[in-house]
């Protein structure tokens, strides 16, 4: 347990390269104190050997002088040794691998080692050894000169303290500068007195809870405000209005989280839907390949981010600006051939459209399947898109959800640039309000249609890069979203962007609203239930266009 | 009274169309069951047991092919929703063939395993009264039906046609599958219903009841088509295919569309639930993933290959398709999609009426 929450908080390699390197850009302007104190152990790398040995009690002792120490580059020698990916090498040299790869790594500078050396054997560890490395990790890392790291530090010991670690923490807090930080720790401190059984103290540790009014100390409340655990009532009753501040505070955040959520599920719709709307309105044919062309974007995410990783590894972090034009590119060219080749067969014919569309969304899916096979890629977020900002006690918003919302708004913009601002734009809303008498002023109405078709597809793949920020990237990927864009169509309207906004965003708000009342899957029959009542009321959508000549 | 039958009869088909719903019948319900049960099992004449199940398979898909005939080819409605009617139909089968065995699970327990496994003491009210076969096939041909009526009514009075009835009934059967996945439905969640033994007291694992199962498909095959066939000839049929073809002409004449549409509809949705009914038994199992958007849409391309519009060819498109699935998953497994996927396009690009549309062509252009 103790080990997957650490992992947990810190999940891999990347990250903790990062972290590292920010540790090594500090090394030259250590303090002297420390240098000193360095010096009289021996050197770090040797200390450190004292990990592998076979005596627990040894281990133990070696993590003790590492804490004295307070050697930020033995950081990641400890976390290798609790995460089991500390090697020990046959004349006792220690090294470590990163997660999930076997290249064996100096145990300080975190370097490949060229030429790998043989022989190497994982180091043994049992929970005890972990017990004792846990908060000797975290005292290291409440020294360190880095902010973050002190308040990964210090969120780390708010899920495990002990009576010794007590006077540590406040030790750091009265040193600290840094308010996150400071923060963390007297949540710490809190948790430490609200589980102490003296109700001077617990008295206290609920003033400071009522006064962060985070949900962190819930359990601890809840214990508290309960008779049998608590036997003063004072106690009682400030845990009890502690517990009532933070749950309403929990509800609104919540609120706010769903609604955030909402909103991103809304944005994710909308791309995908601009696209059908605009082409069943201009051609009153369904795309039942539509969803595929999100597929597409989103594989074409994943194709940049590996060509990145394998040649231009120097510019990973900028793969996702690479992809987007590579994912329209290549989704708009899709829907030109598939506009060409087949769908222009079938104006005028919509359900038939709907059953080869479908025929070729099958062809699209399978392959996929042979190229990346049939399971899940990853697409990894950019550097810029991991974390996000805290706007308040537990409501965080990621970046990569950010993003997506604003990337949705541009598009949507610029489709109606399109639409609304230029030649094209106008021959296109002629032709999808009067074909014929577009064609006899002169407008290539086939060239349109082509045109539009290849926008719509090329919009979808926009949707399917967002789309690969935020979740999985599978061949199955179109299938789950074509259902609630063509949702988002028929509440919509055809032909007119302001419903498509309208009802991309209402879906996805109601879907996260319903959501945590009805389960996830009630949720859905719910909003399909008032999509049926809503035709009942308005056949054409929110916002038709009106035709005299429908039927 | 005679002669009024006859001409009737002469309605449906022309007397050599008979003789081959005929001659059809006598194969698949005659000859091929005396092959199986009949011809010694030494003999090279003898139909191996396990083909008798797959047979009947067939038979239950091109019983629902018919159903989507009737109201895409006839009434101009594509429902991509008639998997949910088939699933339903097998669910309510299900329920009975899972009360049938109360007390012989893994539990000992008079609950079906997986309420058991739920933790759950009594039985849901909705499963109650599936002890017994003719309530529980009432309501696999009821249910579905009622569900169709209520749905068919709404959709039809506000006037969704076209795509739009398409997408809505396809989001119907998405839901329905999503509810089905729950545990908490008590239908048995992601797993579904499964590990039957037997259907009215008959052991399912025996070649007899299961060659009873395949001729039982034959029998609703056979009557569902001369069913269907006698609902396109008559009056009603003619006001359908109006319908089909100008909806606003024939309510100007006075005729209320939507009644129309209701009625065949709800019957179609009964037939296919019929077809889930007597599928379940014969494969062992009914999971929520009956109800995929792709089954509905495949129904509907074995009705676009079979010929739109022509109640045989849509059995023979069923057949055709799902013959071209089991031999090509086994045969080419990557290379099936890509057959079906080039199957919708093919067909719709340049047959669209079908095998039948071309067949006939084909005849006419011969006789010349």
């Amino acid at each position: 347990m103790r080990d997957r929450l650490h992992r947990r908080e810190r999940p891999g390699w990347r990250r903790w390269l990062l972290l590292e390197a920010a540790l090594m850009a500090v090394v030259g302007v250590e303090c002297p104190v420390r240098a000193a104190r360095a010096q009289a152990a021996g050197s770090l790398e040797e200390v450190l050997r004292g990990l592998a040995a076979p005596d627990a009690d040894e281990v133990t002792r070696t993590l003790e002088r590492l804490a004295i120490r307070g050697d930020a580059a033995a950081v990641p020698a400890i976390e290798a040794l609790c995460d089991d990916r500390l090697m020990v090498g046959a004349d006792g040299a220690i090294f470590l691998h990163a997660s999930r790869e076997r290249q064996l790594r100096n145990p300080i500078s975190g370097q490949v080692l060229i030429p790998q050396p043989t022989g190497a054997h994982e180091v043994e560890v049992n929970n005890e050894i972990r017990r004792v490395a846990m908060p000797v990790l975290a005292e290291i890392e409440l020294h360190s000169p880095s902010e973050s790291v002190r308040l990964t530090a210090a969120q780390a010991l708010a899920d495990r303290v002990g009576d010794e670690g007590a006077a540590k923490i406040r030790a750091a807090l009265e040193r600290e500068t840094s308010p996150k930080v400071r923060e963390a720790l007297t949540l710490v401190l809190a948790r430490f007195d609200l589980n102490s059984s003296d109700p001077a103290r617990q008295l206290a540790g609920l003033e400071v809870a009522n006064k962060l009014g985070t949900p962190a100390l819930k359990a601890e409340l809840i214990r508290l405000a309960s008779s049998a655990s608590s036997p003063d009532p004072r106690v009682r009753k400030e845990a009890e209005g502690a517990l009532a501040a933070v749950e309403n505070r929990q509800r609104l955040v919540d609120m706010v989280a769903a609604l955030f959520h909402g909103v991103s599920l809304g944005s994710i719709l909308l791309l995908a839907a601009l696209g059908l709307a605009v082409t069943f309105g201009l051609l009153g044919v369904i795309n039942m390949a539509h969803g595929e062309m999100l597929m597409l974007g989103a594989y074409a995410t994943y194709t940049v981010q590996m060509v990145f990783e394998r040649w231009f590894p120097g510019a990973v972090r900028f793969y996702l600006l690479a992809a987007i034009p590579l994912a329209f590119a290549v989704t708009t060219l899709a829907g030109v051939v598939l506009e060409r080749t087949v769908i222009r067969f079938l104006y005028g014919r919509p359900l038939e459209t709907l059953l080869a569309t479908w025929g070729i969304s099958l062809g699209l899916i399978q392959t996929v399947r042979l190229i990346f096979g049939a399971q899940n890629v990853a697409v990894a977020n950019p550097v810029w898109l991991r974390g996000g900002v805290e706007v308040a006690h537990g409501l965080v918003l990621p970046y990569n959800r950010i993003a997506v919302i604003g990337f949705a708004a541009v598009v949507t913009l610029g489709v109606w640039a399109l639409l609304q601002r230029t030649r094209l734009g106008l021959q296109v809303r002629a032709v999808t309000q009067n074909r014929s008498m577009a064609a006899c002023l002169g407008i290539s109405t086939d060239r349109i249609d082509m045109w539009m078709f290849g926008l719509g597809s090329g919009i979808a793949g926009l949707g399917g890069v967002a789309l690969s920020q935020l979740g999985n990237v599978g061949p199955e990927l179109g299938q789950s979203y074509i259902i609630d864009s063509f949702m988002v169509v028929v509440v919509g309207g055809v032909g007119r962007l302001a419903g498509s906004i309208a009802a991309s965003l209402g879906l996805g708000l109601v879907n996260e609203i319903l959501e945590p009342f009805t389960g996830a899957v009630l949720g859905k029959i719910a909003v399909l239930v008032l999509i049926i009542l809503f035709i009942q009321r308005r056949p054409q959508g929110l916002f038709s266009l009106r035709g005299r000549i429908e039927a | 009274m005679v002669g009024n039958f006859r001409s009737r009869l002469l309605q449906m088909h022309s007397p050599r169309g008979w003789l081959l719903v005929l001659g059809v019948a006598t194969l698949l319900l005659g000859v091929l069951p005396l092959f199986n049960g009949v011809v010694p099992r030494s003999s090279s004449l003898h139909i191996p047991d396990y083909l008798i199940p797959l047979f009947g398979k067939f038979l239950c898909f091109g019983l629902s092919a018919l159903a989507v005939d009737l109201i895409w080819g006839f009434a101009g409605i594509l429902s991509l929703g008639h998997g949910l009617f088939f699933a339903l139909g097998g669910y309510a089968m299900g329920m009975y063939l899972m009360r049938s065995i109360a007390g012989e699970g893994v539990y000992r327990s008079t609950l079906p395993d997986f309420m058991v496994f739920l933790d759950w003491k009594e039985l849901p009210w909705y499963w109650r009264g599936f002890d017994h076969f003719p309530y529980a096939m009432a309501a696999a041909l009821l249910g579905p039906g009622l569900l169709a009526f209520v749905f068919g009514y709404f959709a039809f009075r506000s006037k969704i046609k076209g795509v739009y009835f398409s997408i809505v009934t396809q989001a119907l059967t998405y839901a329905a599958m999503l509810l089905f996945f729950q545990n908490a439905a008590g239908f048995g969640g992601n797993n579904g219903l499964t590990d039957f033994k037997r259907i009215l007291g008959c052991p399912l694992q025996s070649p007899s009841t299961r060659l009873a199962l395949y001729v039982a498909s034959g029998l609703a095959l056979l009557l569902g088509y001369l069913a269907c066939r006698y609902l396109v000839t008559s009056k009603l049929g003619r006001v359908l295919t109006a319908v089909r073809d100008a909806e606003l002409k024939v309510r100007f004449c006075g005729y209320e569309s939507t009644h129309y549409k209701l009625f065949v509809w709800t019957f179609s949705a009964v037939l296919c639930a019929l077809a889930g009914a007597l599928y379940v038994p014969q494969v062992g199992i009914i999971n929520p993933s009956e109800m995929q958007p792709s089954n509905s849409i495949e129904m509907a391309i074995w009705v676009a290959v079979g010929g739109r519009g022509s109640l045989s060819g849509a059995v023979l498109g069923a057949w055709l398709i799902n013959g071209g699935k089991s031999w090509l998953t086994a045969a080419f497994p990557s290379a099936w999609l890509y057959v079906l996927g080039a199957s919708f396009i093919v067909v719709t690009l340049f047959l669209p009426r079908g095998l039948a549309g071309a067949w006939a062509k084909l005849a006419e252009r011969w006789r010349r």
